[in-house]
């Protein structure tokens, strides 16, 4: 009995059942609070380009900083069973580098963007490899070894800029924060398909996948079949930090500026809690990127539901927290067990009354 | 200790080992400080001032400190102490009686740590998720109740903010000659009492030395005859009143409500708790370490913008250092430790 | 002696899911006696000990303590009914004093009352002889003292029932003396303790009485002063010895004139002593001992599995360097792990992705094997070794223990391995898989794989392997080939000693 309601209650979808219902839920109360909710516009932005608008729209587009980082961080949770916090002081950090080096050049052109990008991305990995080994060679739990980065990230940003929050102006940072002309799909919502595509590839190409989820899960039988354990738990570390130099990046372009202050400030919780809403257990072992990106929608979906619903950006937090409690409460397993108990008493006592009833008749 | 044990030492426990480093560092550092530095380090009131600073976050990292000894985590001490800061000050100018504002930044402590708790310890779920939920909901309640910053106008309350103990024999003589005695708010002898009464049920109620049990081994603790559920469940509740208490100190020192306050306390809080000696893991640590853990995390502080490091960055700059240093040589220590007892 | 009849379990069953664990075993155990329960891997010995501490619940059967019947609901409950368990694994919280590790969990009020209990503490370690001091942090103590502390517990909460459990695997000799002693004290006390061991020798000094399981099964209770060592391996490993003398040769395998394929020397681990050993190609040789006699241990120096501390390796008269496991794998050796749940399978992950984990390990990071490739794999090793899963996407976790080690044997065979080292592969599965994973290792020697097998089953052992390699106390003490190869003289190299 118990067996088949979990089974009933994890679906065919096994993991995805939480995040899918979650945003099956959040649609349907929107579109009956407000029919139009999700229809998307279409008009002329400020420079004059044809783009897409609406809700649903500025849902995937808010989202996408919060999708590549849960990206990363569900490979770091998958292979060390533990989270790091550093991520948007991390991206404080690449985001800085990114401006120092345009401010540095002349003119910001093509070649300049990537040079600028490539210096923030490595600079991130640098960052990356120093949790990694933290955690991967002195064996010390993920939240403790980033917490000394997460204490001291942002004013290393603040180190690189002097102090103060530059600014750039360029059309091609510009693009990358809001719209490629001639394209009506916001930029970072590109970026973020081009980092699915390249987990993808990643996954395609390399056993990365299978080495990580076998790290995570029985790391003792993983070191007897021959797989370097410290190197996976490093490299998830690394791919975490390209993940943070592209989210920092993004950050940045959109406004146009370097904040080292509230640049994507409390991303780690956020992102933290998308990978757990994604069915991934934080304990590590088995993963799903996919999972992850769909929690980090369903965090942003709510949020903007919240704010549709006249719900200050300020007060956002508290409705969160109750609709996250509820949903990791449902999907807890002494819960379900519970519930599955529940259900076959209650299946009983019918059968009695019935069996009862029948007598008495 | 007795006097036998001079001569028949034994060697320290993890906990002791770890908080002596603790104290140890601590004092040198202090030490170098005045000698180097000299200015306010030499009066007794740089001491008194520290305190007065950090009285709410001793609070919050003695609960913090239970919490990990039984093997969990409490992020929503900062978020909690936010909220109780604000809903006091509400309560208060609106009327309200300073008993009963006691009475509610511990109710409302004890709310949180209850139904955390009830959630981490029955229904398993993981410690982290809960009490990031928990922050959230307390920093968006703190918003809800007010989006600007309240000052506390409440006359009985004034005397209580401004009540200070004074000690003529720890002041100094100010160039114009009068005495400025040491002085210490109200708020530091609460937190003084907290560490106090933490320290004797760590050390001496059954239940303490069940939470170290629980973070040592819970496989072991639950053979042992001891309800795991139930003591995981009080640690949290600990947690949420000492957040609670932190609440009403933190507003004896500001003497305002506001949306930003506190914040980042659960990282000060995790940061001295782990310099103090306390592990992750469970089963190692001491509210007497933590004190110490937050002194020096202070002390830092202090020690850089004494130094003329004004730029705000250097202070979270160097605590990072700290921090990794901490880190590197508990681990180091530890892992010393138990090669040592395998040969 | 006194004959008091102190515990007594009656036709005990306990079934798994497919398995008949105990099958109405008899178990008695009178007062002040020590009394030995003697069973090779399976023989349902552990199972036994779990129904009697209220791990497990019993499907079948009584027991009663002091003629009384009683209902053990868990370990809590068999602790206050008198019956207290020190396991191998220590079961104290090592972070807490040795003084706290004895009454924790047992004291009543809200005080710790440290002066009161160190006294007393250090009371019972005085009269019991165990050299550690009440203050002391248990973690900071020898593994033989954190044991007698369990006991000292034990012992203190007025245990009429003291079941140890391998206690003396991980002590030297002159720890296990001194525990000894504090068991024939107990005894002299009147307790009655139940002795689960491997080691024989210690059976013989300290045991009054031998119950011998197998298969979850009661072989006989014996007096130990009526059982010879030779015996007592007979009836654990499963032959009766006339019946062993009357065993024909095994069928004759030599490989003299293949080349030697494995060769070291002076091979050491940080789990295994010293030792020298070779194996030619296509041949089937084993490692045999009782558990604990270092055989497991130093297969695993072969594969690198513990940290290799010295020696030398040549692979095909080549010198190699065998350090970790990758470094095996290459060299094209390739090591079924003794416990399969630890070290063997991805339990979450599915059959075709727990197949194909090793090769993939060895054609590295970026040449992943195809989907297509991968599926190709997996239902090919699914049809050759008859592996019984729903589908190659099944998590390995959900299938039963048999077809588990299939999936492993499969990782191993995919990556056709000139060496393979099976340690236990037939441990804990049924009868027709073990005789199919027996028939493949034939046939893969047939083939020109060199195999080294281990069982506990010696009869398993004689009908594959053609050279056996015999330890005891971690040494090698013979190497049995031809003619020797017969049970009786097993049993005679394994047991030591005058036979």
């Amino acid at each position: 009995m118990k067996k088949n309601n979990t089974k009933f209650l994890a679906g065919g979808l096994g993991q995805l059942t939480i995040p899918l219902v979650a945003i099956a839920l959040l649609v349907i109360f929107n579109l009956i609070r407000d029919p139009g909710f999700f229809s998307i516009g279409i008009m002329h932005n400020n420079a004059g380009n044809i783009v897409l608008a609406g809700n649903l729209i500025s849902i995937i587009n808010g989202a996408s900083e919060l999708a590549i980082l849960a990206m990363g961080m569900t490979m770091v949770t998958a292979a060390c069973g533990g989270q790091d916090i550093s991520v948007g002081a991390a991206a404080a950090i690449a985001g800085s580098v990114f401006v120092k080096v345009l401010k540095s050049a002349d003119s910001i052109g093509g070649g300049t963007v990537i040079g600028a990008f490539l210096l923030a991305c490595i600079v991130a990995m640098l960052f990356g490899t120093f949790n990694g080994i933290l955690v991967a060679v002195f064996k010390i739990q993920p939240m403790i070894a980033t917490l000394i980065l997460y204490t001291c990230g942002r004013s290393i940003a603040y180190w690189i800029n002097g102090g103060a929050t530059p600014t750039v102006e360029s059309p091609i940072i510009n693009a990358i924060g809001s719209f490629i002309p001639g394209i009506p799909i916001p930029t970072p919502v590109l970026i973020v398909v081009v980092m699915g595509i390249l987990f993808k590839l990643l996954f395609h190409f390399t056993s990365l996948e299978l080495f990580t989820q076998s790290v995570g899960i029985n790391g003792s039988a993983a070191r007897l079949n021959g797989i370097n354990s410290t190197f996976i738990k490093l490299l998830s570390f690394i791919i975490l930090g390209v993940c943070v130099a592209v989210s920092g990046s993004i950050g940045v372009s959109r406004l146009g500026l370097i904040n080292h202050e509230t640049l994507l400030l409390d991303i780690e919780m956020d992102t933290i809690l998308a990978v757990a809403i994604g069915g991934n257990n934080l304990g590590g072992g088995k993963f799903k990127i996919g999972g992850s990106i769909i929690g980090a929608y369903v965090i942003q979906m709510l949020t903007i539901t919240l704010y549709a619903m006249k719900v200050s950006s300020t007060d956002v937090k508290a409705y969160k927290a109750i609709v996250i409690i509820l949903l990791v409460v449902i999907g807890s397993p002494v819960v379900k067990e519970k519930f599955g108990k529940f259900m076959s008493k209650m299946l009983e006592n019918r059968k009695k009354v019935s069996v009862k009833g029948a007598e008495e008749s | 200790m007795k006097m036998n044990n001079a001569k028949n030492r034994e060697p320290l426990t993890d906990t002791q080992l770890l908080m002596s480093i603790t104290i140890v560092i601590f004092v040198v550092m202090y030490l170098i400080a005045m000698i180097f530095l000299g200015g306010g380090f030499l009066h007794a009131q740089q001491i008194f001032d520290m305190l007065n600073d950090n009285a709410s976050l001793i609070i919050v990292s003695c609960g913090l400190t239970i919490v990990m000894i039984g093997g969990g985590i409490d992020i929503s001490v900062g978020a909690v102490t936010s909220l109780v800061v604000m809903s006091c000050v509400l309560y208060l100018n609106n009327g309200g009686n300073i008993l009963v504002s006691i009475f509610l930044a511990v109710g409302i402590g004890l709310a949180f740590g209850l139904v955390q708790g009830f959630l981490i310890s029955y229904l398993e779920i993981q410690p982290f998720i809960v009490t990031l939920a928990g922050m959230f909901f307390a920093r968006g309640m703190t918003t809800i109740l007010s989006v600007n910053p309240q000052k506390a106008d409440h006359e009985g309350f004034a005397k209580l903010r401004d009540a200070k103990i004074e000690i003529n024999a720890l002041g100094y003589t100010a160039k114009n000659g009068n005495l400025v005695p040491a002085r210490m708010e109200l708020g530091v002898v609460v937190a003084l009492a907290c560490v106090v009464l933490i320290f004797i049920l760590l050390k001496y109620l059954r239940l303490g030395r069940n939470f170290y049990a629980m973070g040592g081994n819970q496989q072991s603790a639950l053979m042992l005859g001891i309800n795991v559920k139930r003591t995981r469940f009080l640690s949290y509740i600990l947690s949420g009143l000492l957040s609670g208490i932190s609440g009403y100190v933190f507003m004896l020192h500001t003497g305002a409500g506001n949306a930003t306050n506190a914040a980042g306390m659960e990282m000060n809080a995790i940061a001295s708790s782990i310099i103090g000696g306390t592990l992750l893991t469970g089963g190692v640590g001491n509210v007497a370490g933590t004190f110490f853990g937050t002194l020096t995390l202070t002390t830092i502080k202090k020690i850089v913008v004494s130094s003329g490091l004004n730029d705000p960055w250097w202070q979270s700059i160097t605590t990072g250092g700290m921090l990794c240093f901490f880190i590197l040589l508990q681990s180091v220590v530890l892992s010393k430790r138990s090669k040592k007892k395998k040969q | 002696m006194q004959e008091e009849v102190l515990l007594q379990m009656r036709h005990i069953e306990k079934r798994f899911p497919g398995v008949l664990a105990l099958n109405g075993v008899d178990f008695t155990l009178r007062k002040g006696e020590i009394h030995a329960l003697m069973g090779e891997n399976g023989a349902g010995k552990s199972t036994l000990i779990k129904v009697l501490t209220g791990v497990y619940q019993m499907d079948g059967g009584e027991i009663s303590v002091e003629g009384t019947n009683i209902s053990i609901r868990s370990p809590q409950d068999a602790q206050n009914k008198g019956i207290s368990t020190v396991y191998q694994e220590i079961t104290l919280c090592p972070n807490l004093t040795v003084a706290e590790n004895m009454f924790i969990g047992r004291e009543g009020g809200a005080w710790v009352k440290h002066k009161d209990y160190e006294k007393r503490a250090d009371e019972i370690l005085t009269h019991l002889g165990i050299p550690a001091r009440s203050t002391q942090q248990l973690g900071n103590c020898s593994l033989a003292v954190q044991q007698m502390v369990a006991i000292a517990r034990a012992v203190d909460m007025n245990c009429k029932v003291l079941i140890l459990d391998e206690p003396t695997s991980s002590l030297d000799d002159k720890e296990v003396n001194m525990l000894f002693d504090l068991m024939r004290d107990l005894k002299a006390k009147g307790v009655g303790i139940i002795f689960v061991t491997h080691f024989l020798e210690q059976v013989y000094e300290v045991s009054d009485r031998i119950t011998v399981l197998r298969n979850g099964e009661l072989v006989g209770e014996y007096l130990t002063e009526e059982l010879p060592q030779v015996e007592l391996v007979a009836k654990m490993i499963g032959k009766e010895l006339d019946e062993l003398s009357n065993l024909g040769d095994t069928e004759e395998k030599e490989h003299k004139d293949s080349e030697v394929l494995y060769e070291a020397s002076n091979l050491s681990s940080t789990d295994a002593m010293p030792f020298d050993f070779s194996i030619r190609k296509g041949e089937v040789n084993g490692f045999t001992g009782l558990l604990g006699s270092g055989r497991s241990e130093s297969v695993r120096a072969i594969f690198g599995a513990d940290k290799v501390t010295g020696g030398s390796v040549k692979i095909k008269g080549k010198p190699v360097k065998i350090t970790k496991p990758i470094d095996a794998m290459k060299n094209g050796i390739g090591y079924l792990a003794e416990d399969r749940k630890r070290d063997g399978i991805i339990a979450e992950l599915s059959v075709r992705e727990n197949i194909i984990l090793a090769l993939q390990v060895m054609n590295g990071l970026f040449k992943p094997i195809s989907r297509s490739e991968a599926e190709a794999f997996a239902d090919e090793y699914i049809k050759v070794l008859n592996i019984k899963t729903a589908s190659r996407e099944t998590p390995v976790g959900s299938l039963s223990g048999g077809n588990q080690q299939k999936v492993i044997l499969a990782r191993w065979l995919l990556t056709h391995p000139d060496y393979l080292i099976l340690d236990e592969p037939t441990r804990g599965i049924d009868v027709g898989t073990k005789l199919e994973i027996q028939k493949l290792v034939l046939k893969l020697a047939e083939e020109g794989v060199s195999v080294t097998f281990i069982s506990s089953e010696v009869e398993e052992m004689l009908r594959t392997c053609s050279r056996l390699i015999v330890m005891r106390d971690r040494h090698i003490v013979g190497e049995l080939k031809g003619a020797d190869l017969n049970q009786t003289q097993v049993m005679k190299t394994i047991a030591g000693g005058e036979a």
